[in-house]
C-alpha cells in the first residue's frame, strides 16, 4: 500500500505527535509498505529516506504559546506536488486542526484521508471564528482516530462526528528488555520530562519532596529532562537538594534504562495531556506508576488497576502515596506485574494493525488520492484549470 | 445606475460562485459516504460470510453450529429494511457462542482454526470501525443538508436523504482480546 503521513510540527524539534509519526512510519516500512512522510524542516536538517520536506516551519504565536507552523502559498505548492508524486492510496493526517501542513492536504487532497487527533484542547476562539473554513476542510476525512476515550469525547463535542479511538504506540519490548543501571537503583523516584515547564508537573513533585524525604532519607529523586535546574530546586531546603539528581536530556536508551531502575516512576502533570506515552514507557520497563488523576491517565491506566493516582496538584496525595508505595515492596510487584500485562495492548504490533485495518476500511470501495482540483480556485470552477 | 448595475452583477457572482462551492462540498460529501457505505457492506458481508464458514466446519458443538448458521444466512440474505436487525442479531449470536474464552482456544486448536479465529476476530473489530465512519460522514452530510442555502436552492437535486446505519456491532470480548 502506498501511504502518505502529513506532519504538522518541525521534525527538527523532538515531540509526542514526531515521534509517533517516525515509529509509525518505520513500522510500515518493514511490513513493506510504501510510506513517504511530509514534515517541516530546516534545508540542512539531515532526514531519513522517507521523509521529504515541506520547507521551514514559521514560529508563530499561537494557542498561547509559540507554534512552529507551515502555512502561505509556498507551502501548498509543496503540499500539492508531494500528492501529485506520492500517488498514495491513502493520505494519514496528524492533528488536522492545527493551521499547518495537516490542514493544508486536507484542502488540497480528495480520496481516501484518515486524520489522527492527538490534543483534547478546551474549544479555542480561534477556532470557533474559523469553523466554517475548517469544517469545510475536516468534512473530507473519511475515516477520524482520536488518540483516547477522553480525547474523542472532545473531538465529537467540538467538531461533531466520530472517531474510533486507537492508542498512540510503544515499542513494549525495547523498554522491557532494557538493562538496568545499577547507579540508578535502590530507593529511586523518576521523573522524566520538561524541567521548566509547569503543566509537566515538577513544581508539586519538589513540594511533595521534603514530606517523602522526611519519611524515607535514603530517597534519591532522578530527573530527566531539558531547563534551568537551579530554579527547580529553589524552593527546596538546601540541605535536601543533594538527594534530587539532574540527569539532563537523555537518550532514548538510558531513558528505558533508567525507567527499568526505579522504584517508582511518578507522573505529576497538572494537565494538557491527552494520551500518557510516558506512562506507557514506564508500565513497559516494569517501573511501578504513580500518575495525577488527569481523565488520560486514569485511562491510560486501566481505571486505576495498573497504576496509582492521585489528586491532582495535590502534593501531599503525592507524598503519602509515593511514602506509602515505596514502603511497599509486594504492592510495586503487583503494579509491575499488572502494568506489564496491560501495556501490551499498546505495542506496536497492535497498534499499527489497528490503524492499517482503518487504511483498509477507508480504501475498499475508493479512488486513490489525488489533489483536490475542485480546490484551486476560480479558473478550476469555470473549468479552466489546466490539467 | 451603470454602477448600481455592475455591483448587482457583481454580487450576483459572488453568490453563484458561492454556491457552486457549497454543491461541490456536497457531492465530495455524497461520494465519501457512497463509499463508506460500500466499506461497511464489504465488512459486514466478510463478517457473515466468515461466520457461516465457521458455523458449518464442524469445529463448533452442533446447537453453537446451527445458531450462528441461521444468524448469519438471516444477516447476508436480509432486505434493506431488515438488514440492521439482522446484523444486530448476528453480533448477538457471535457473542453467545464465543462469550467463554475455552470455547475461542477450541477453534483455535481446530486444524485451521488459527487462520479462521484471526478472520473473524479481524471482522468484528473492522465493522463498528466502518459503521462509524459511514455514520460520521452520514452526519456531516445531514449538517450541511439542513442548512438553508441547501434547501432552498435545492442543492442537494434528488440524492435521497443520508440515513445513519444503526446496529448492535459489539464484539465478542474474548475474541478481541488481545492483551493476554
Amino acid at each position: 500500500m502506498r501511504i502518505g503521513i502529513v506532519c504538522p510540527y518541525s521534525w527538527d524539534v523532538p515531540g509526542g505527535v514526531q515521534f509517533h509519526i517516525r515509529d509509525l512510519a518505520e513500522y510500515f516500512l518493514r511490513l513493506g509498505h510504501d510510506v513517504s512522510v511530509l514534515a517541516p524542516a530546516d534545508d540542512d536538517t539531515p532526514l531519513p529516506p522517507y521523509v521529504v520536506s515541506a520547507g521551514r516551519a514559521v514560529p508563530v504565536p499561537y494557542n498561547g504559546s509559540v507554534a512552529r507552523l507551515n502555512f502561505g502559498f509556498l507551502s501548498a505548492a509543496r503540499v500539492r506536488r508531494w500528492l501529485h508524486e506520492g500517488a498514495f492510496d491513502v493520505v494519514h493526517i496528524h492533528e488536522p486542526t492545527s493551521p499547518s501542513l495537516g490542514l493544508l492536504t486536507c484542502w488540497a487532497a480528495s480520496g481516501p484521508i484518515v486524520a489522527t487527533f492527538h490534543t483534547s484542547n478546551p474549544r479555542s476562539r480561534a477556532m470557533i471564528a474559523a469553523y466554517a473554513i475548517l469544517q469545510a476542510a475536516l468534512e473530507k476525512i473519511s475515516a477520524r482516530i482520536a488518540v483516547s476515550e477522553y480525547a474523542r469525547r472532545t473531538l465529537v463535542e467540538h467538531l461533531g462526528g466520530d472517531a474510533v479511538v486507537i492508542p498512540n504506540g510503544v515499542d513494549v519490548d525495547f523498554f522491557a528488555s532494557a538493562e538496568p543501571k545499577a547507579e540508578w537503583q535502590g530507593d529511586t523516584i523518576g521523573f522524566i520530562g520538561r524541567i521548566d515547564e509547569p503543566r509537566k508537573g515538577l513544581p508539586v513533585l519538589m513540594k511533595a519532596l521534603p514530606t517523602i524525604l522526611a519519611a524515607r532519607p535514603r530517597t534519591r529523586l532522578l530527573v530527566a529532562g531539558r531547563g534551568d535546574e537551579e530554579a527547580a530546586v529553589e524552593d527546596l531546603p538546601k540541605e535536601l537538594r543533594a538527594r534530587v539528581e539532574f540527569l539532563g536530556m537523555i537518550s532514548d536508551e538510558d531513558k528505558a534504562r533508567l525507567l527499568r531502575s526505579v522504584d517508582l516512576y511518578v507522573a505529576p502533570n497538572t494537565g494538557g495531556e491527552s494520551f500518557g506515552i510516558i506512562l506507557v514507557e514506564a508500565m513497559s520497563a516494569g517501573a511501578p506508576v504513580l500518575a495525577s488523576d488527569l481523565d488520560a491517565f486514569v485511562q491510560v491506566l486501566d481505571q486505576g488497576a495498573a497504576g496509582e493516582v492521585f489528586a491532582n496538584e495535590d502534593a501531599d496525595a503525592l507524598a503519602d502515596a509515593a511514602v506509602r508505595l515505596l514502603a511497599d515492596p509486594a504492592r510495586r510487584t503487583e503494579l509491575r506485574d499488572r502494568g506489564s500485562a496491560h501495556v501490551r495492548r499498546f505495542d506496536w504490533s497492535t497498534v499499527g494493525a489497528d490503524i492499517l485495518s482503518v487504511y483498509e476500511t477507508v480504501t475498499a470501495g475508493a479512488a486513490a488520492v489525488a489533489a483536490d482540483e475542485r480546490t484551486t480556485g476560480l479558473r478550476a470552477r469555470f473549468g479552466l484549470a489546466r490539467d | 445606475m451603470t454602477a448600481t448595475l455592475i455591483w448587482i452583477l457583481v454580487a450576483v457572482v459572488a453568490i453563484g460562485v458561492y454556491l457552486s462551492w457549497t454543491a461541490g462540498r456536497l457531492d465530495r460529501l455524497h461520494v465519501r459516504m457512497d463509499a463508506a457505505r460500500a466499506a461497511l457492506d464489504a465488512q459486514l458481508l466478510r463478517r457473515a460470510s466468515v461466520a457461516q464458514e465457521l458455523a458449518t466446519s464442524g469445529v463448533l458443538d452442533p446447537a453453537a453450529s446451527i445458531v450462528l448458521y441461521e444468524a448469519a444466512h438471516a444477516a447476508r440474505q436480509a432486505e434493506e429494511e431488515q438488514r440492521e436487525v439482522a446484523e444486530s442479531e448476528l453480533s448477538q449470536a457471535l457473542r453467545a457462542v464465543f462469550e467463554d474464552p475455552a470455547q475461542v482456544e477450541a477453534v483455535r486448536e481446530a486444524p485451521g482454526g488459527e487462520e479462521a479465529a484471526h478472520e473473524l476476530a479481524e471482522a468484528v473489530r473492522r465493522v463498528p470501525m466502518a459503521r462509524r465512519f459511514h455514520n460520521d460522514a452520514v452526519g456531516a452530510a445531514r449538517r450541511l443538508r439542513e442548512h438553508r442555502k441547501v434547501r432552498w436552492f435545492r442543492l442537494a437535486g434528488h440524492a435521497p436523504f443520508p440515513l445513519a446505519f444503526e446496529m448492535d456491532d459489539e464484539p465478542p470480548a474474548a475474541l478481541v482480546e488481545r492483551a493476554a
